[in-house]
């Protein structure tokens, strides 16, 4: 019994994650690359993870999510500033504000869905924009909030100094581990399963008594809060909060991410995409500097032949290979409603 | 008092009037049927009752309580079950995930985010057994969008069965399906019956006036005949109708 729920809280493909990523900064640069690559690695998994609960799991396509990374970014600089120079409580700031005005978005949007939710989340998200961009006083403007600190990790007993890229990249590793355990649970719990029926038939759903408005309303603002923390960590990574990431380019480019992995099929399909996507960016990028166009190519084709993403060619590899059974046809020979059609 | 009861529904669409002065009551414990031909309000008649449409007029009752308008959550949460003649399936289920998300002690804890509901074995054989009930034991596994049709549509009215209504509402069960698929789902809903009260939408009026205690007749967006099958069958705004020849 015990082991059975050991299991269902961590599973082979998740642990597996965990020894790659928790070895990365020992090999990365012995395979070519640096150690500020696996930092953006890691903290846009966290992001995409965010992202894909609401566009894989709950079928909300939000195309102005990197408002709430770009908000995550201010609030923790903001905090650290301002409130006081403590790493956990600007992480906590960065989450707790971009929760809320998640949550204030959330409100807003919660009882629309398909093309008009998309639009009131892209509307929301040049909101933002523009109150980031013209708040000189606060935000820095285009210039941006400098000289975010690396905050030191504060144990009690102890501090862990997070100056260098390396041990950023763990405090980043360890959110990872946090997120992806929280949210694996989550989609397997009755509040996920009913998340991603919302997708599939959002009427059927209320018709079955539940309140498909305050689930919506709920990922929407926990989404918000996990980019948030995001935001937090990128804004360490860059040592500065910069209108940039708030743009829809960099909300495409998450959305993108998303669908390219394959996370309309797979928890794992954002993870997939974010290496995808950076690899791509420094293998493309250091031959052409129009890297973008081939990856926007490779997207096409992907959408054209092969929509659910890099999770999808993997899961149609393992049926090739033997090793997951494909969908049997129907072998029921009982006599019921079904037997004659 | 009957357990429903419908009191002068209006409904219309822009200028189109879809339902008018609709009075209806369904007693507990009784197969209650709504007849008409194509186009005559059955279906809408089905959303205003289900909550899936507002009434611009007139008041429905459960069991006392006036649900006119409430949402279709509130309905469900009051004991009202319904299937849908579209089939309203949630395709990237198995057969089994479909009927557990309807059982009422799921929905209990629809919020509960460190449960994990496929190790949940109390619910997982609660939704076997429903299941077995319609004849789909043995494609537990199977993806709802992997049926037969048949198989869908038995599936479709077991998530509605799954909720433990008191009053499930049946729009068009048979549409689509063969003559032998039509009468074991009459066995079915026979066996049913004593656990749940049921209103069924129609076109089969064989099947409906063989499992029927009570019919409505509804044309134009009105009722224009309530009774028994056999009183029915006599009836001249049926007969008129061209309604009663099929029985």
């Amino acid at each position: 019994m015990a082991l059975q729920t050991l299991r269902s809280w961590f599973t082979a493909p998740m642990l597996f994650s965990f020894l790659i990523f928790g070895t990365m900064p020992l090999w990365i640069d012995a395979v070519g690359l640096y150690q500020y690559l696996g930092l953006e690695v890691m903290i846009w998994i966290i992001f995409a993870l965010a992202v894909n609960m609401l566009l894989g799991y709950t079928g909300l396509p939000s195309f102005g999510h990197g408002a709430f990374l770009g908000i995550g970014a201010y609030a923790f600089g903001l905090t650290q500033f301002n409130v006081a120079a403590n790493l956990w409580l600007s992480l906590f700031g960065a989450v707790a504000v971009t929760a809320a005005l998640g949550a204030v978005v959330a409100l807003l949007i919660s009882h629309r869905r398909g093309i008009y939710f998309a639009l009131m989340t892209i509307a929301c998200a040049q909101i933002f924009y523009f109150i980031a961009s013209k708040w000189t006083d606060v935000t820095g403007g285009e210039d941006g909030l400098l000289n975010i600190k690396r905050l030191p990790v504060d144990l009690g007993l102890a501090e862990i100094s997070i100056q260098s890229n390396f041990s950023l990249y763990y405090l980043c590793f360890a959110a990872y581990v946090v997120i992806v355990v929280l949210l694996w649970r989550l989609v397997h719990s009755p509040f996920g399963k009913v998340l991603s029926a919302i997708k599939q038939n959002d009427s059927r759903v209320a018709f079955l008594g539940y309140n498909v408005w305050l689930y919506k309303f709920l990922i929407f603002t926990l989404s918000c809060g996990i980019s948030g923390l995001a935001g937090a960590l990128f804004a360490m990574a860059q040592e500065g909060a910069y209108i940039n990431i708030m743009s829809l380019q960099w909300s495409g480019i998450a959305i993108l991410i998303v669908l390219i992995g394959g996370g309309f099929i797979s928890f794992w399909g954002p993870v997939l995409g974010v290496v995808f996507y950076f690899l791509a960016r420094d293998i493309l990028g250091a031959y052409t500097e129009t890297w973008l166009l081939w990856f926007g190519l490779i997207f096409v084709v992907m959408v054209m032949f092969k929509p659910e993403g890099l999770a999808g060619i993997w899961r149609d590899g393992r049926v090739l290979l033997g090793r997951k059974p494909a969908p049997q046809p129907d072998s029921s020979a009982n006599p019921s409603i079904a037997g004659g059609d | 008092m009957a357990l429903f009861e419908a009191h002068h529904l209006h409904k219309r669409f822009a200028d189109q009037v879809v339902l008018e002065d609709i009075t209806l009551s369904f007693e507990e414990n009784q197969i209650s049927g709504i007849m008409g031909p194509n186009g005559a309000g059955k279906t809408t008649c089905f959303n205003v009752l289900t909550g899936r449409f507002k009434p611009d007029r007139g008041q429905v009752r459960f069991d006392g309580q006036d649900i006119t308008g409430l949402p279709p959550r509130k309905i469900a949460g009051k004991g009202i079950a319904r299937s849908f003649q579209m089939m309203n399936l949630f395709d990237e289920y198995t057969a089994l995930e479909n009927i557990v998300l309807a059982l009422p002690e799921v929905r209990a804890r629809g919020f509960s985010v460190l449960h994990d509901l496929s190790n949940d074995s109390g619910a997982q054989d609660r939704g076997a057994q429903v299941l077995a009930r319609i004849g789909l034991a043995g494609r537990e596994h199977a993806l709802a969008s992997d049926l037969s049709y048949g198989q869908r549509r038995a599936l479709e009215i077991g998530i509605a069965l799954a909720a433990e209504p008191r009053m499930l509402f049946l729009d068009e069960p048979t549409s689509g399906l063969g003559m032998d698929a039509t009468a074991i789902l009459a066995e079915l809903i026979g066996e049913i019956r004593k656990s749940v009260s049921i209103v069924i939408i129609e076109h089969d009026m064989r099947f409906l006036f063989d499992l029927a205690d009570t019919i409505a007749v509804i044309h134009w967006g009105q009722v224009i005949a309530q009774g028994g099958p056999d009183e029915l069958r006599d009836n001249e705004w049926v007969r008129a109708s061209n309604l009663g020849a099929l029985a």
